[in-house]
């Protein structure tokens, strides 16, 4: 995959979190027009890969690219004016707020001049219904808070906002976990749309038919490295399948338990063995008392 | 198949009624007028003469002012999820620093107010920039910074007058220019009024109209209420804080120049049990303590409220050793109301939603 000089990139990227080292060199690129899933257990550093990405974290070492140039994004405000736009894991709303204001909160749409510059209500509300529209939510009441929607609508909204301001690369920490499946589709659509309108789409997550139905390269990170990326000619579904599920950790989980099944068994015979000579004891005792009975 | 078959005009009652409870949900400041009403309703038949002349709406306005300009900019503060301890304080140095400059130096009174508010724009910085670089509570930053300004307060006045209180400030010039902005009195329909109350007036709505009406607003309820969200998708939250800081200890400064300008001196102690006295208005006026919800008009009701109390004490004639007890009765029933008109929105709020997703199950 050389095609020119990629949207994003990182080189031996490390953070460290206090002692804990979170990402440890891993090298990451996402170009126009491309869909590059993220892949990797749970704690295996994909949060912290897209937030040094989208501004939230400083990398501890390593370089940054966008466009080419070396950057240091030291706020999410910064990774947004460059077209960066983010779905996080957490989804970053905030509950008590409408559902207007969380979508268009850190780049409101503004009215008027000078000290008399306002937030243009109308206009958000309206784009907000039709953005939730085309989502298949239909919003009865911009000016519900977000806290009383369902989990899979709250994660629809925050969808719904990357996908409005994330003029060149569109980050997706986990979108499709609180889904049903016809909105789990429209989030495909949407990343397949994303693509052929030629941003770069960064797609984490643990659904393996997901990803490979919309990816067209693939990282597997492990304990903070990157296991290597894939090309989709280079990695069968059941390739990446065993690589995701970790086949080999479940073949490590089967021997555990076995161990664990003998060590009983050991365990058993040792209980079987103390109690046999209680017994034993026991019976010499009371032997004992009766031939002398005194 | 079942959910699909039960009468249509139950759901309609209940949609019905949790459009006026969604209503309640986002007035926070219900309860404040609730409150209000009762206060008034309760005054007007105790003493009715006193109480319902334009007199008596004059003498309630006027304690009412000033602690509504502060309860209002402390509402803003606790809505970005911050408390100022050093706010009540913050009048009394901002007087005296203005009194002394102009009594001690001979300053005419404009610069000696200008760098009252520089130093009150310094310290609501410092005070800010404290609580963000070190992640302590607010509670506890600006509690030493009332600390710091309390003992300050009395030792420079003492150092610099022998006294603990600077007189004399009428003397300096422009003084009678600036009384007339800030604090006289103007007779309006047969009633003297003071200038604070435009103040007030003014106060209260461009707070709201930045709460709702601008960005600043959603990033201040943001701040509040969740303020990494807030920062990931781009609001300066740190820049807000700061400024909110600043905001309140600008106020004060301006509730201190009344203070100074009415009484033509400025006392060392003057402020100090004030701050609590704002928080307790703010969360009568449906601000939570935990941040990201309130309003500037619920602070002032509560201002107003107190304005009532201290009042209607009077007119009733009864012993004003009570107003704290009457304070303190009226903050737990104001926080009791508004807890229970928020769980219930919320409760009916869910159940709405409940039902909406039992009813799109149903129709495929
Ligand atoms: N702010 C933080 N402070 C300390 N440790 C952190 C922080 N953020 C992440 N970590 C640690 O870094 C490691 C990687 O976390 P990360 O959230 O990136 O994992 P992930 O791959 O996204 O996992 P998941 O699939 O569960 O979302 C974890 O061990 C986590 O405990
Ligand atoms: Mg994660």
């Amino acid at each position: 995959m050389s095609r020119g000089t990629p949207l994003l990139e990182t080189r031996n990227v490390t953070k460290l979190f206090g002692s804990v080292i979170a990402l440890n060199g891993v090298s990451f690129s996402v170009h126009a027009g491309e869909v590059h899933c993220l892949l990797g257990d749970n704690g295996a550093g994909k949060s912290t890969l897209i937030k040094i990405l989208s501004g939230v974290h400083e990398p501890t070492e390593g370089e940054y690219y966008f466009e080419g140039s070396p950057v240091r994004f030291t706020s999410p405000r910064e990774a947004l004016s460059h077209g960066i736009a983010t779905v996080y894991q957490d989804l970053a709303l905030i509950p008590l707020m409408s559902i207007w204001r969380n979508f268009f909160l850190g780049s409101e749409p503004k009215r008027g001049w000078g000290p008399f510059q306002r937030y243009d209500i109308d206009f958000a509300k309206r784009t907000v219904r039709e953005e939730l529209g085309k989502m298949g939510i239909d919003i009865r009441d911009p000016d519900q808070p977000v806290g009383t929607m369902s989990g899979g609508e709250r994660q629809s909204v925050a969808i719904a906002r990357a996908v409005y301001f994330g003029a060149k690369v569109l980050i997706l920490d986990e979108p499709t976990a609180a889904l049903g499946v016809k909105q789990a589709g429209t989030v495909l659509r949407y990343i397949a749309r994303a693509k052929a309108r030629g941003l770069g789409v960064i797609f984490i997550t643990h659904n393996p038919h997901h990803a490979y139905a919309v990816g067209d390269r693939f990282t597997i990170l492990k304990r903070g490295r990157s296991l290597g990326t894939y090309t989709k000619a280079e990695l069968s579904r059941e390739e990446m399948i065993r690589l995701m599920s970790g086949a080999d950790e479940l073949e490590a989980i089967s021997h555990e338990l076995e161990e664990l099944a003998r060590r009983d068994v050991q365990e058993d015979a040792i209980v079987a063995h103390v109690e046999e000579q209680l017994a034993e004891s026991l019976e010499s005792e009371a032997e004992a008392l009766k031939r002398h009975p005194e | 198949m079942t959910v699909t078959a039960t009468s249509p005009p139950k759901t309609d009652e209940r949609l019905a009624n949790v459009g006026l409870v969604q209503i309640l949900l986002r007035r926070p400041e219900i309860g404040a007028l609730l409150g209000a009403s009762v206060v008034w309703i309760f005054f007007a038949f105790i003493a009715p003469t006193n109480w319902l002349s334009i007199n008596g709406v004059a003498r309630i306005l006027d304690p009412s002012s000033t602690l509504g300009i502060m309860a209002v900019a402390v509402a803003l503060l606790m809505i970005g999820g911050e408390f100022d301890l050093s706010a009540g304080v913050m009048t009394g140095t901002t007087g005296l620093i203005t009194g002394l400059l102009a009594v001690k130096l001979g300053m005419n009174i404009w610069p000696a107010m200008f760098i009252s508010l520089l130093f009150a724009l310094l310290v609501g910085y410092l005070n800010g920039l404290m609580v963000i670089k070190t992640g302590l509570p607010s509670f506890i930053v600006t509690l030493a910074t009332f600390f710091i300004l309390r003992g300050a307060n009395v030792g420079v006045t003492r150092l610099v007058t022998n006294q603990v209180r600077v007189a004399g400030i009428d003397e300096a010039p422009g003084f009678y220019t600036a009384r007339m902005i800030f604090n006289t009195e103007f007779t309006f329909l047969g009633a003297e009024f003071r200038t604070t109350i435009l103040w007030w007036i003014a106060i209260t709505v461009l707070a709201t109209w930045v709460l709702q009406r601008t960005p600043w607003g959603s990033w201040i309820f943001a701040a509040g209420g969740d303020p990494n969200a807030a920062r990931n998708v781009g609001v300066p939250a740190n820049r807000v804080k700061i400024a909110l800081f600043m905001t309140t200890a600008s106020a004060a400064w301006l509730v201190g120049m009344m203070n100074d300008l009415r009484l033509r001196s400025a006392v060392a102690s003057q402020g100090i049990g004030q701050e609590f006295v704002y928080i307790i208005a703010a969360v009568i006026g449906g601000c939570l303590l935990t941040g990201g919800y309130g309003s500037a008009i619920g602070a002032s009701i509560g201002a107003l409220i107190f304005g009532m109390a201290r009042v209607g004490i009077v007119f009733a004639g009864w012993d004003t050793d009570w107003f704290f007890s009457f304070l303190g009765i009226m903050l737990l029933a104001a926080v009791l109301v508004n807890d229970y008109t928020r769980k219930q929105a919320e409760a009916l709020a869910v159940a709405r939603a409940k039902a909406r997703t039992e009813s799109e199950e149903a129709e495929p």
